[in-house]
């Protein structure tokens, strides 16, 4: 039984009596929570690697699990849906582990008044993404709840895989002169969710790059087996995963922003909102922290693969600045990458 | 991106870098005035690819940073309010008041939108129009022309139920504050670019003659700010003190003409408290007496909030680069980013925040926590 009324709030947790959206944000609140209220909770050796999913051993076999919840407005947009996200988003969390993805749970929380159609296109979009990332859904729940208490659908998906033998993937394990590879353009999926809710039209229209990544990380796993680090950057981007893995690994990060991939419909979205595609979410990239030796062999693999023809080499891993990411910028100088509170704003100036 | 990536060219930079460290002889500190110029030079590094004899002093140019924390605290008592959707730039809603923030009040049903424009605030006053719409009126002479604009066009429309938190802030007056400090370090200033595409530039000019220091219209882009650097150092090394336009492309002398006929139907000059700094005579604007109806603070009946800048914060001094951040006896301690005190903490720009947060961290990493 807690004891509420003796419960004491650690102390970053303090100033925030309520939660707010920056607890979701993927950020330095997101961690505040993961950190000191999640961890010390359910503490274990499993959880506390704060991976995107847990290596579990099991009997003679390494197992990958991980759970996720969707909760994306709107339902549809260019380039995805919620659907694609949904099985997606888990079998990407299993693949950064190393893992061949195989099962998956779909749990759903529907809103009374959500329109049959509706539900059956996703339905179908869920069965469709399953079989492109070759996983079965094998197990499923679902709850309606009261109009006015959701919105119109969650999703959770739990996933579990196999993890091959001699496979050792961790944000442990970044170490300093390793390099720092992006399977692609980063910043699509955050911006094409912005453009359709802000209403902003481009040229050609921003789009969702949701895609499963467990067959590049097979080619990526085959071409070598010194990968360090895997991990998709969604929410927060680029510079908080990078921020995540520096401090985990004790190690610095610095990058080079000249060899950022990002398309130019997704630089000028930012550009007009005011924000920076480092921090904006992905949600079919994936970053890898190799052994430098085996750096280009990996990344000529990557750009074999039909979801890792832009993929670049965007920096390395060193031993100065530890827990910090820094960035060379466009004219030469350095700047800071730090983590984001909460959730980025477009600012006013 | 055309028009951008110009003015990012990096062998243009290294061009004028070069031109920057040949001029340059003595030791100068210049002040940038604008937050948006600030973004630009830490985002791009610009301050550690200057000579070392160049100082660069953030100035108070953050709006979001420098509003009271009185208005912000009649913001969250108007966006609690049932019945209100309250409507804010973005970068607003982080900005802590006495003890908590618009996204707190957000998380309790406050009903607390993001608009890119007071435009957008006004179709959300005429699509709902059984509840009052309140716009939250921030930012320099740059916003100001946007914001009367909804307020003479929500009139025109009879729109009853729209109004505007107004905390506009002037940056003429804070120059000549800064200046009139004995102990001011500031020897030039980088003016605002796209304040004075608004305002114009001969406000400055007297201020230039009177205090003798050389102030340059500037831009945002790297190649913009440097070339303001450029001419400002050209000025202080032949111990001239003019005001220069680095920023033609954008900025003509008289401003425009039309945006502030607007301004000047709408609002009026009055005193105005900056965050961290006090109160600046003469530095805001507020509705007149004909758009005075339009004002949320007497509307909502929040004018009998008052409340007092922290007394330890010493954000003041650390603007007109006197002392260094972490000097600040509440550095760290009573104000760090997620409850900052002064405007300097606010803003991930602020001088204070980048030394708490990470900015520095390469030069002064003794320093840092």
């Amino acid at each position: 039984m807690i004891d509420f009324d003796n419960w004491v709030c650690p102390l970053p947790l303090r100033d925030y009596p309520q939660i707010v959206m920056g607890h979701g944000g993927g950020g330095k609140l997101s961690n505040d929570l993961v950190e000191h209220l999640f961890v010390p909770a359910f503490h274990n050796p499993m959880l506390s690697s704060l991976a995107d999913g847990a290596a579990l051993a099991v009997g003679g076999q390494r197992l990958a699990f991980s759970t996720d919840s969707y909760v994306v407005r709107p339902l549809f947009f260019p380039g995805g849906s919620i659907a694609d996200l949904a099985i997606n988003g888990t079998v990407n969390d299993l693949a950064m582990l190393g893992a061949t993805p195989l099962f998956l749970s779909v749990g759903m929380i529907l809103e009374e008044g959500l329109p049959m159609n509706t539900l059956g296109s996703l339905v179908d979009l869920l069965a469709t993404a399953a079989r492109i990332a070759n996983v079965q859904v094998v197990t499923g729940d679902t709850k309606v709840v009261d109009k006015g208490h959701g919105d119109q659908i969650y999703i959770n998906t739990s996933g579990v895989g196999l993890i091959p033998a001699g496979i050792d993937i961790a944000p442990q394990n970044a170490r300093p002169g390793d390099q720092i590879l992006i399977s692609g353009t980063i910043g699509d999926h955050g911006m094409a969710i912005m453009s359709v809710r802000e209403g902003l039209e481009f040229e050609s229209p921003i789009r969702s790059d949701s895609a499963p990544l467990n067959g590049l990380v097979a080619a990526m796993l085959q071409c070598s087996t010194n990968i360090h680090v895997l991990r998709d950057p969604t929410r927060g981007g680029v510079a908080s995963s990078l921020n995540e893995i520096a401090k985990s690994a004790g190690v610095g990060i610095a990058l080079d922003e000249r060899q950022f991939p990002v398309r130019p419909e997704v630089a000028a979205a930012c550009e007009l909102l005011g924000m920076d595609p480092l921090y904006v979410a992905n949600e079919g990239k994936l970053l890898a922290i190799v052994a430098p030796e085996d750096a280009d062999a990996i990344l000529e693999t990557m750009r074999q693969h039909p979801l890792g023809q832009d993929a670049a080499i965007i920096g390395e891993v060193v031993s100065e600045h530890r827990g910090k990411v820094t960035s060379r910028t466009g004219i030469g100088g350095t700047r800071v990458v730090a983590m984001q509170i909460g959730e980025q704003l477009p600012r006013i100036c | 991106m055309k028009y951008l990536t110009e003015f990012r060219d990096n062998d243009l930079v290294q061009k004028l870098l070069y031109e920057i460290h040949q001029i340059t002889t003595r030791p100068w500190a210049m002040m940038e005035v604008c937050g948006g110029q600030t973004h630009s030079i830490i985002r791009n590094g610009i301050d550690q690819l200057l000579p070392p004899e160049i100082e660069l002093i953030h100035g108070p140019g953050c709006p979001v940073c420098v509003t009271p924390l009185e208005t912000i605290d009649k913001a969250l008592a108007i966006a609690a309010q049932p019945n209100v959707i309250f409507c804010s730039f973005g970068d607003m809603l982080r900005v802590p008041g006495s003890d908590h923030d618009l996204f707190a009040v957000k998380s309790q049903g406050g009903d607390i939108r993001i608009v890119y424009s007071p435009l957008d605030a006004l179709k959300v006053a005429r699509d709902n129009p059984d509840k009052q719409v309140v716009f939250f009126g921030i930012g320099f002479e740059t916003t100001a022309p946007a914001n009367a604009q909804a307020l003479v066009v929500a009139k025109k429309q009879g729109l009853k139920n729209f109004s505007m938190l107004v905390s506009h802030v002037l940056v003429p007056p804070a120059i000549e504050a800064l200046m009139q400090s004995p102990t001011c370090r500031v020897q030039a200033f980088l003016a605002a670019g796209h304040v004075c595409s608004v305002m114009g530039y001969w406000q400055y000019e007297p201020l230039a003659e009177k205090y003798h220091v050389p102030i340059v219209v500037t831009g945002f882009e790297p190649l913009d700010v440097l070339n303001g650097v450029y001419h400002a150092v050209l000025q202080l090394e032949a111990s001239r003190h003019e005001v220069e336009n680095a920023y033609s492309r954008a900025v003509q002398r008289e401003g425009n003409l039309p945006a502030q006929k607007v301004m000047q139907d709408v609002f009026e000059v009055c005193d105005r408290t900056w965050r961290g700094i006090g109160m600046i005579p003469q530095s805001g604007w507020q509705l007149n007496a004909a758009y005075r109806d339009m004002d949320a603070a007497i509307r909502f009946q929040v004018g009998d909030i008052h409340t007092q800048e922290s007394a330890i914060c010493r954000s003041g001094e650390v603007l007109q680069g006197l002392i260094k951040p972490h000097l600040c006896p509440a550095f760290g301690k009573e104000c760090t980013p997620s409850k900052p005190l002064g405007a300097t903490m606010v803003s991930s720009e602020g001088a204070c925040a980048a030394y708490y947060n990470y900015g520095r961290f390469i030069e002064h990493e003794q320093v840092a926590p």
